[in-house]
């Protein structure tokens, strides 16, 4: 079980680190916010892992008494779901206007066009 | 068994992380990431998190695939320029990474019930929800009753990304501002496509209504108004998608969804006002009734709905918004 737990926790930091390898690294707009959509899940991932108790269930109370894992940060990451695809909404509208008004969503070409 | 099931998932997970970065294709990127999230809400439920997993699975997989696609089609499917400075950026992420993997050798054991976070309030909610509120599922609970500020803030961030998408999408581009506004293809939808069709029509109803199953029965099962108004934007996306944005606009036209955006935020509101006008504090649903538990039902069930229909509005909005507008 332990192993497995370490793992949980590695697997968070090898997402957050690609998430955001791609948000520093990658010149396209759409791959950055696909990066940080990917940054996101890894936090998601990390709070839920916290919140699991061993041998517990969901936390929806049943007729026998049963050991219920953490609802705090079931809640906090559900409504973080939903803030997360209106912000990547936002951020994708953004980058859509920036196609209409430049002509590209290359970081390269949008710099290069500013320079002039 | 499920140790072996969970250590699969994280590795596909990882996998599909690194194919998604690697690829050039964004295209393919997108479909992956759709991949990855349900692969992230299997894993959520393996950590006992029902109803967290309902909502990765229908906003990540479902609405989020489809609003970058609709972006894709408007900004073009290549990465055209190549990766800057890959060794500096490899380095400056593995760093990190290293670092992170080591300081959680310190982290308390992976399902230990006498972890910090496990002493804090978490089993208060749990001990109290049946004594204050009476309904079986904990998540709701917190996220209707004991933390309702936070739900009306998540929600007035969600209702203002929404309004923020609406304003940037509903401006003319500079470079045609003298043209005649014409809507991209309004008509056709997948029509003429039989396999779609049929099967579409078959399940747009069925998605609709376990999308107000997952509403109204929020209290008992998994579900709520995120998940809900996740599932019922979905089935009407998929509607849109078959027929043709019209006819979807004249079953929801757009005038009705700025009501739902900013009707459902207002409903959640006045749900806590009126708790005020009745004596309580605000979002204090125990004067709602004479018995405050019947109160604290009745609030919850209130603000899930408002939930729901700003979560349902912002997302039709968002989509109709990408979908209405022409290429450059």
């Amino acid at each position: 079980m332990n192993v497995l737990g370490l793992f949980y926790y590695w697997v968070f930091a090898v997402l957050l680190m690609v998430g955001f390898y791609a948000v520093i690294a990658k010149p396209n707009y759409v791959k950055k916010l696909i990066g940080l959509s990917i940054f996101q899940a890894a936090v998601f991932l990390l709070y839920i892992t916290m919140g699991k108790i061993e041998d517990g269930t969901a936390p929806i109370f049943q007729a026998a008494e049963n050991v219920y894992s953490n609802p705090l940060p079931q809640v906090l990451i559900l409504t973080a779901i939903v803030v997360g695809i209106s912000t990547t909404a936002l951020g994708l509208g953004i980058v859509v206007r920036i196609r209409e008004e430049y002509g590209s969503i290359e970081e390269t070409d949008i710099k290069e066009r500013d320079r002039k | 068994m499920i140790v072996l099931f969970g250590i699969f998932l994280l590795t596909l997970l990882v996998i599909t992380a690194l194919a998604i970065v690697r690829n050039d294709s964004l295209y393919a990127a997108v479909i992956l990431n759709g991949i990855f999230s349900l692969l992230m809400a299997a894993s959520f439920f393996l950590l006992d998190a029902a109803d967290v997993a309902l909502t990765e699975a229908a906003i990540g997989a479902g609405i989020s695939t489809v609003l970058f696609l609709g972006a894709l089609a408007l900004t073009g499917e290549l990465e055209k320029s190549p990766t800057k400075h890959r060794l500096l950026g490899t380095a400056v992420v593995a760093i990190p990474t290293l670092l992170i993997i080591f300081a959680f050798f310190d982290i308390p054991q992976f399902g230990a019930s006498d972890a910090p976070v496990h002493q804090h309030v978490g089993p208060w909610y749990i001990e109290k929800t049946p004594e204050f509120i009476d309904i079986p599922n904990a998540v709701t609970a917190v996220l209707g009753s004991f933390r309702g500020y936070d739900t009306l803030g998540e929600v007035f961030v969600v209702f203002t990304a929404g309004i923020g998408v609406l304003f940037l999408l509903s401006a003319r581009p500079l470079a045609r501002r003298n043209e005649p506004f014409v809507a991209r293809d309004p008509h056709k939808g997948l029509r003429h496509y039989l396999v779609p069709r049929v099967v579409g029509r078959f399940l747009i109803p069925f998605i609709f209504l376990f999308g107000l199953y997952v509403q109204f029965h929020g209290e008992y099962g998994p579900g709520g108004g995120f998940q809900a108004g996740a599932i019922v934007a979905a089935s009407l996306i998929l509607y849109s998608l078959l027929e043709g944005e019209r006819r979807c606009l004249v079953v929801i036209p757009s005038g009705a969804l700025r009501w739902l955006v900013a009707g459902g935020a207002l409903l959640y509101g006045g749900v806590g006002v009126v708790g005020m006008l009745l004596g309580g504090n605000f979002l204090d649903y125990n004067v709602l009734a004479s018995d405050p538990v019947k109160g604290q039902q009745m609030g919850i069930i209130l603000i899930e709905l408002g939930v729901g229909l700003t979560v349902t509005g912002v997302l039709l909005s968002v989509y109709h918004a990408f979908a209405g507008r022409g290429k450059l």
